[in-house]
């Protein structure tokens, strides 16, 4: 929904008292709820009514799949491609669950109810958790908390901006990009808070468990250059299909930057490994 | 009319996913290669997002007081500032950009 601290390894924390768990949950539910009212005031800038906007909060919960519908449909998108463009983002709490459901061990009757809260901030506080009975604990704390602070303030934020008139006026336009932004740097900056289920768990994350070895570091470069690579590639290719294409429809274009980039990323490393083999070769015949 | 279809899809995809990830076994989705894609999608759906809220004016490009106010952001962003200041600062400088340049 909104800035994820960053991921602490699951394991080889030490023991924590139950009231000590409750106030992370709550503090973080709490600052993340409180931007509900950005979503508020952006989903009624963008056209949307009172009751859509608060149905989005209730039944999507996930803030920045909320926050890239209403920005395609306020922009003139066609409904299908702005929930396409909100789908993209939500794509990441799969793998959030992935690792929740082995961390919390829920019973499959519930798993239906648990994973409308599977989003950032409730499993960064539960992945952060010691044992099964703590993480079980964030989850449910941080969930209750976000949850309801998320649509209390985006109900607040509605009526706000309603009572504010023109929103473009105010410049609350700007609200959703610089959301996006807020949650887009981080991710450039350390892979851990876009990919809790390939770090948080099992093994300490390199720089995070104490084992921030030589070895460990080339590969978080070559990582962090891929992501920059993908960002600024997806600019580029959703500015160049504005004139062309419909509302909603140059994001997903611009989404093919990550596998475009993967692939060439690929073709390099087996290039450079070709040409490493033919060196070896070179240096035994002479 | 629209608009509710869009956030039926929504609705529903958002929470398939959630759910999905909860469900299927773990093999499924953690190949690395799935891995990577999920780290790199959301960044690339990211930045097009900024860019387009941000320099797409229906089908033109236009750099006016959106960009004066998403710079702020990105400063306040690199000075630590909390999450609901970044916003706040991003709205009032554009606000602020449009009110001079009338």
């Amino acid at each position: 929904m909104t800035t994820a601290p960053p991921q602490k390894p699951h394991s080889g924390l030490p023991p924590k008292p139950r009231s000590a768990v409750v106030r992370d949950a709550l503090g973080v539910g709490a600052a993340v709820g409180l931007s509900g009212f950005a979503f508020g005031v952006t989903s009624a800038g963008a056209g949307m009514t009172l009751a859509q906007t608060c149905v989005l909060s209730l039944l999507v919960f996930t803030g920045a799949s909320q926050f890239a519908l209403v920005g395609a449909l306020g922009a003139g998108g066609a409904p299908l491609p702005a929930a396409a463009g909100a789908l993209l983002l939500g794509v990441r709490n799969a793998f959030y669950g992935l690792r929740l459901s082995q961390v919390l061990g829920l019973p499959a009757a519930v798993r239906p109810l648990a994973a409308h809260w599977v989003i950032d901030e409730t499993s960064a506080v539960a992945l952060a958790q010691p044992d099964r009975r703590l993480a079980r604990l964030g989850f449910t704390v941080t969930g209750v908390t976000l949850y309801a602070g998320w649509n209390v303030t985006t109900l607040l934020g509605a009526l706000g901006a309603a009572a504010l008139g023109d929103p473009a006026a105010w410049g609350l336009d700007v609200a959703g990009p610089a959301v996006f932004l807020a949650l887009l740097l981080p991710m450039l900056r350390d892979r851990s808070a876009a990919a809790p289920s390939a770090r948080a768990g099992a093994a300490p994350a390199p720089g995070q468990g104490g084992e921030g070895t030589a070895t460990a570091r080339p590969a978080r470069a070559a990582l962090l250059r891929h992501e920059v690579a993908v960002a600024a590639l997806a600019v580029v290719l959703a500015l160049a299909c504005v004139p062309f294409l419909p509302a909603g429809v140059p994001v997903l274009v611009a989404v093919l930057a990550a596998p475009a980039v993967l692939a060439v990323a690929a073709l390099r490393s087996r290039a450079a490994a070709r040409r490493e083999r033919s060196a070896a070769a070179r240096a035994e015949e002479a | 009319m629209g608009v509710w279809i869009a956030i039926a899809v929504t609705v529903a995809g958002c929470y398939a996913v959630k759910l999905l990830g909860l469900s299927v076994p773990a093999a499924v989705l953690e190949r690395p290669l799935m891995r990577r894609l999920a780290a790199l999608v959301p960044i690339a759906a990211l930045a097009a997002l900024i860019a387009l809220q941000t320099f797409a004016d229906g089908r033109t490009l236009v750099v006016d007081a959106r960009a004066a106010g998403l710079a702020a952001a990105a400063v306040a962003l690199l000075l630590r500032a909390p999450f609901l200041v970044v916003v706040a600062v991003a709205v009032v400088v554009t606000a602020a950009v449009r009110a001079l340049t009338g």
